[in-house]
């Protein structure tokens, strides 16, 4: 008997049991649920059903209902009578009904997924061995659950194109293409540039831009993520490496504000793609393109690989200890940067308090494109005011700090990695200032500087970010910094430490967060490392809800909804 | 002598394939009293002194009905239809008022009426007699039909190949336009609806009624998802549509004319009306006959009303419902119980021709189109034919249909170029059943039938291909 479900869940019987689902739900998204797979290809909880691939096709059947009285018809044994659709029904577009009977695992349906298999091969081009996708691929996965391990196929396969360019990021190989139309979906649904289609009928049906267009929008790469075999593949990454021999480690975006969740795929500590991992919260699967090739900072010409006083060479202890002797007893500012982690500006705030430091703070702003990359470049604005280290909506320049130079309130400066030059300080007013400098690339900036600690870039390092909907969310170490570098946070409790001999600030994120879970009415109270690490967290951003956020309404943001 | 290899095979005795092909016909002809065609939508078409201009429709009483109707209250007609039990000459056979019934009124969105003129069933050519010869027939049924389910826009999407039918059309609407008959305040009534043409370009999936949809709306035909995408419900542009074949909506007028009750003793009960029969192939007269439904067998249809086979041929098999509609052998039995309990035993030429009994027989009467194919027809070949022709046509869409037809297609051309394996027919088989039932338009059907009957009903024409694959037959090729 199925027994009355909760209010906003309905009771199912999967494969002979009773199980609860949220109402709304397809079937292989409830399937999921109670941990059977449904096999599928073109369904994607992100975007329409097309219920092309035919792949999760299972039997089916509802209560039967006297038509006359629409009372429930039952069993000999009193069980209500199920009235099983003939025919196998797609379980992406059929939703959940209390009383609904399915069965994934009958023989039919083995049939059926044998059948579909077989029909998904008998073209396909099957070259695994050169193929990227190969080791993530759903079609090498289900032919090893449902193949026939042997081909009654004796005819010429079709052949197609095998690299069409479709835009400057992404090539298309036909020939591996199961015509899903999860490309096509994304781009017109996610992306709104509808530029892909088929051209030609039946099997030889093929994938194309239209005329005149190609697929150049910056969530172009989304289309090579979801696509489930080998046809569409991201141009940079082509060839490159197995993925099997990829580690995977979760990260954050820090191109903006709205906080992507990313997989950072690294080997033998060097990063070769980088992709979104899903969260309904804030990304659903995707993210730009411009955010994966972010990794190729890491080795940019002008990265800062080894401390220096002065422009020469110097080992970190004799960098810290010069560094030591320019803010001891002197007047220092400290210019944050909101693209630091949220530990590590509350270390800096906790520095400028042992300093008595004045402390600015710069914002970068560009376009909102109302999906994912927001009109605020910085992965952590947020974090800037609830770590306390601004109180103010940060300015799009320093010219604050120009006047406190100009005035000649400040000898020395301590500068996380922004460009003074161009956040309108003039050099000028520089002058018989001195520069401490702790940043990843050299600059302008780094390049005045009297003291040059270099710092981790956010693959290097863990930590956590504020998104634009105040969601906190963990990053973790990919890759290992530069050899003799140490993280930011070290660096920063080691200055802190030498100004301040007391305190018992220590670099481990764990203790920084009970640190910040401390200080009163602090909306991280509660929260702890490892709760990031399970998922987003968001937190009240009551506190902050008149200052001009710029960013607009994009994928799951709503800025009238700043507040938790 | 092929005959011999049918009987030997099949156990049936050379003297019974005498009688089934001569005598027995001849006793037939003499003995019974010959069903005579009944011309209701075909009335006038063939009539020299008629013309498809408005003028000699309206002398023959047109647009009458469109006036008795508009005095109606919609639900009204909509009543007169479900008695009169009219059921799709598309395809399927759904009863036309029961569709109408299912439209979704409530929603508030405009409601659209579709007329399927896209006539691409191969062996089927009779919406085309209508369109080209008696367009405001049509025209007078769409309005009627508007009208009773209060559509705001009526189209008719007219296969591309009409290129003439196109043109007749157009000016019919305007000639109906000017008279008051379509367009705005139709007859000066409240009701206004205008009435446009849609040209196909080339594809047999455009006749499906959710590919159909799609392309009217400009994208490629293929075909939705049911459910959700049920036209009663979400049809032409996500709003409540009707979408009915050309002889449908024609029958509508006449519905009209008769009344529904009197309409329904036309024919057999659950096969009211008449039906236009298009039969081609190897038979003296092909060409197209109204009856009854039910008039008359498939036997009669052949050897009375269109002349029999060719001298000295004998009856291989007959598709009785278009190309989708599976085979019919000449030499089957076919017995079982119909739905209202009467137990049947005939030969091919006892099926009579209504919905009901190619059908019982196991196959159906779909469009219409009886393809007769006698001794002289490599069936090996024709399958090879009508998969060249599916494959072609398969939208591409979903997986079973877009790889299994090419696959069915690739495996009959190589048999039928000298490279058979007895295997072939039980692959064949197991594709089409691999196809049927796991796709998303009815199209797998379609194209999995065929095969599935050709298959096992011809199986030793398959197996003998690998035993002489140059069998001098297979240089014809017959439909
Ligand atoms: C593959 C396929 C092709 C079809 N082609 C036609 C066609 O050419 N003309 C037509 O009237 N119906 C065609 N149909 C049937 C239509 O989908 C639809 O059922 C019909 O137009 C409804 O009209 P009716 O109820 O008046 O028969 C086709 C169906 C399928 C599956
Ligand atoms: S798409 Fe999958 S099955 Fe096809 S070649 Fe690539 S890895 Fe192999
Ligand atoms: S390219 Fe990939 S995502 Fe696009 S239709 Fe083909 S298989 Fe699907
Ligand atoms: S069954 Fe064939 S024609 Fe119909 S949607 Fe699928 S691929 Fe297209
Ligand atoms: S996943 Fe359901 S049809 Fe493709």
């Amino acid at each position: 008997m199925i027994a009355p479900g909760k209010e906003d869940s309905v009771v199912i019987n999967l494969d002979g049991k009773d199980v609860s689902v949220p109402s709304g739900t397809n079937l292989v998204d409830a399937a999921a649920l109670h941990g059977k797979e449904i096999p599928h290809y073109c369904y994607h909880p992100q975007l329409s059903v097309a219920g092309n691939c035919r792949m999760c096709l299972i039997e089916m059947g509802t209560p039967m209902r006297d038509r006359g009285s629409g009372k429930a018809v039952l069993n000999d044994d009193g069980s209500p009578k199920i009235g099983w659709v003939p025919k196998p029904v797609i379980g992406c577009a059929t939703n959940v009904s209390a009383g609904m009977h399915v069965k994934t695992e009958s023989d039919v349906v083995k049939e059926c997924r044998e059948g579909i298999m077989e029909f998904l091969l008998v073209n396909h081009p099957l070259d695994c061995p050169i193929c990227d996708q190969a080791g993530e691929c759903r079609l090498q996965e289900f032919a090893t659950d449902y193949g026939r391990g042997y081909s009654r196929f004796v005819e010429r396969k079709n052949v197609k194109p095998k690299r069409t360019r479709l835009g400057p990021r992404v090539t298309l190989d036909d020939e591996r293409c199961i015509l899903c139309s999860r490309c096509i979906r994304f781009s017109q649904e996610v992306a709104k540039d509808d530029v892909l289609g088929f051209v030609d009928r039946g099997s030889f049906s093929t994938l194309t831009c239209f005329p005149g267009k190609e697929l150049s929008n910056n969530y172009s790469l989304n289309t090579v993520d979801i696509c489930p075999v080998g046809a569409l593949t991201s141009t940079d990454f082509r060839f490159k490496m197995r993925v099997w021999f990829l580690k995977e480690t979760r990260s954050i975006c820090t191109e903006s504000s709205a906080g992507s969740n990313i997989t950072v795929s690294s080997r033998e500590g060097q990063v070769y793609r980088i992709t979104p991992r899903r969260n309904d919260l804030v990304n659903d699967s995707w993210m730009t393109d411009s955010g994966r090739t972010l990794f190729k900072t890491v080795k940019a010409e002008n990265r800062l690989v080894f401390p220096s006083v002065s422009g020469s060479r110097v080992s970190l202890t004799e960098a810290m200890d010069t560094a030591f002797k320019l803010f001891k007893n002197k007047r220092v500012g400290v210019i944050g940067s909101c693209k630091s982690s949220l530990e590590e500006l509350f270390l800096l705030s906790q520095f400028c308090k042992a300093t008595k430091a004045k402390k600015f703070i710069r914002g970068h702003f560009g376009e909102d494109d109302g999906i994912l990359l927001s009109a605020d470049r910085t992965p952590n604005l947020r974090g800037a005011l609830v770590s306390g280290f601004a109180n103010k909506y940060p300015k799009s320049d320093l010219s604050i700090l120009n006047m406190a130079l100009q005035k000649g309130e400040l000898d020395t400066l301590v500068v996380m990695g922004e460009n003074l030059l161009d956040s309108k300080v003039d050099a000028a007013s520089l002058s018989g200032t001195e520069v401490v400098f702790l940043g990843t690339h050299a600059n302008e900036t780094s390049k005045l500087a009297s003291v040059v600690l270099p710092t981790l870039t956010a693959f290097e390092k863990s930590g956590s970010f504020i998104n634009r909907s105040f969601y906190v969310q963990a990053f973790l170490q990919a890759i290992p910094g530069p050899a003799g570098l140490i993280p930011d946070l070290q660096i920063l409790s080691n200055l802190i430490s030498s100004v301040d001999p007391e305190s018992d600030l220590s670099p481990d994120l764990k203790k920084i967060w009970i640190a910040m879970s401390r200080v009163r009415n602090s909306p991280l109270k509660g929260i702890s490392f490892s709760d990031l690490k399970q998922g987003t967290v968001q937190i009240d951003g009551s506190k902050w809800k008149n200052m001009p956020f710029v960013e607009k309404s994009a994928l799951h943001h709503n800025p009238m909804m700043k507040i938790k | 002598m092929r005959t011999k290899d049918f009987a030997a095979t099949n156990k049936i005795s050379l003297a019974n394939e005498y009688h089934r092909y001569n005598l027995k016909s001849v006793i037939f002809m003499i003995s019974k009293k010959i069903a005579k065609e009944k011309r209701i939508i075909l009335k006038h078409a063939d009539d020299p002194n008629y013309s498809n201009k408005i003028g000699c429709y309206l002398r023959k009483g047109g647009y009458k009905m469109l006036e008795k109707s508009l005095k109606l209250k919609p639900e009204e007609i909509g009543e007169e239809v479900l008695k009169s039990g009219v059921r799709g000459r598309g395809g399927a056979g759904f009863p036309a008022g029961m569709k109408w019934k299912f439209l979704d009124r409530k929603s508030g969105k405009p409601i659209y009426l579709i007329c399927n003129a896209d006539e691409s069933e191969p062996g089927t050519f009779k919406d085309r007699q209508i369109i080209y010869k008696d367009p405001h027939q049509l025209i007078e049924g769409m309005m009627i039909t508007a009208y009773a389910i209060q559509a705001k826009l009526a189209f008719i999407y007219i296969r591309a190949e009409f290129f003439e039918g196109a043109k007749i059309l157009e000016r019919a609407i305007s000639e109906a336009k000017e008279k008051g008959f379509c367009g705005e305040n139709i007859l000066d009534s409240d009701y206004s609806c205008d009435l446009v043409i849609h040209r196909g370009a080339g594809a047999y999936i455009c006749g499906e009624e959710t590919g159909l949809i799609e392309s009217l709306e400009g994208k490629r035909p293929n075909p939705r998802i049911k459910p959700p995408y049920f036209p009663a419900v979400l049809g032409l542009y996500q709003c409540p549509t009707i979408v009915n074949n050309v002889e449908t909506l024609c029958n509508v007028r006449h519905i009209m004319k008769m009344g529904g009750d009197a309409y329904a003793k036309l024919g057999k009960p659950n096969n009211t009306g008449t039906r236009i029969w298009c039969v081609s192939g190897q038979v003296v007269k092909p060409g197209y006959y109204e009856f009854e439904c039910g008039a008359l067998t498939l036997g009669e249809m052949i050897y009375d009303i269109c002349g029999g086979l060719h001298p000295g041929r004998s009856l291989q098999a007959v598709i009785p419902g278009g190309s989708s509609a599976k085979v019919l052998r000449a030499d089957e039995r076919f017995t079982g119980k119909m739905k209202d309990g009467t137990e049947f035993d005939w030969g091919i030429e006892d099926i009579p021709l209504d919905f009901d009994g190619p059908m019982a027989a196991g196959s159906m009467s779909g469009s219409g189109g009886i393809i007769v194919m006698d001794d002289t027809v490599d069936m090996v070949q024709a399958m090879a034919n009508i998969n060249a022709f599916y494959a072609h046509e398969s939208c591409g869409q979903c997986t079973p249909c877009r790889e299994g037809v090419l696959w069915m297609r690739k495996i009959t051309k190589r048999i039928c170029s000298g490279h058979a394996r007895e295997e072939d027919a039980d692959l064949l088989l197991s594709v089409a059943n691999q196809i049927e039932g796991r796709t998303i338009c009815a199209f797998g059907e379609a194209a999995a039938w065929p095969t599935q009957s050709f298959v096992s009903k011809f199986r030793d024409d398959f197996i003998a291909k690998a035993k002489h694959p140059s069998d001098e037959k297979s240089q014809l090729q017959l439909i």
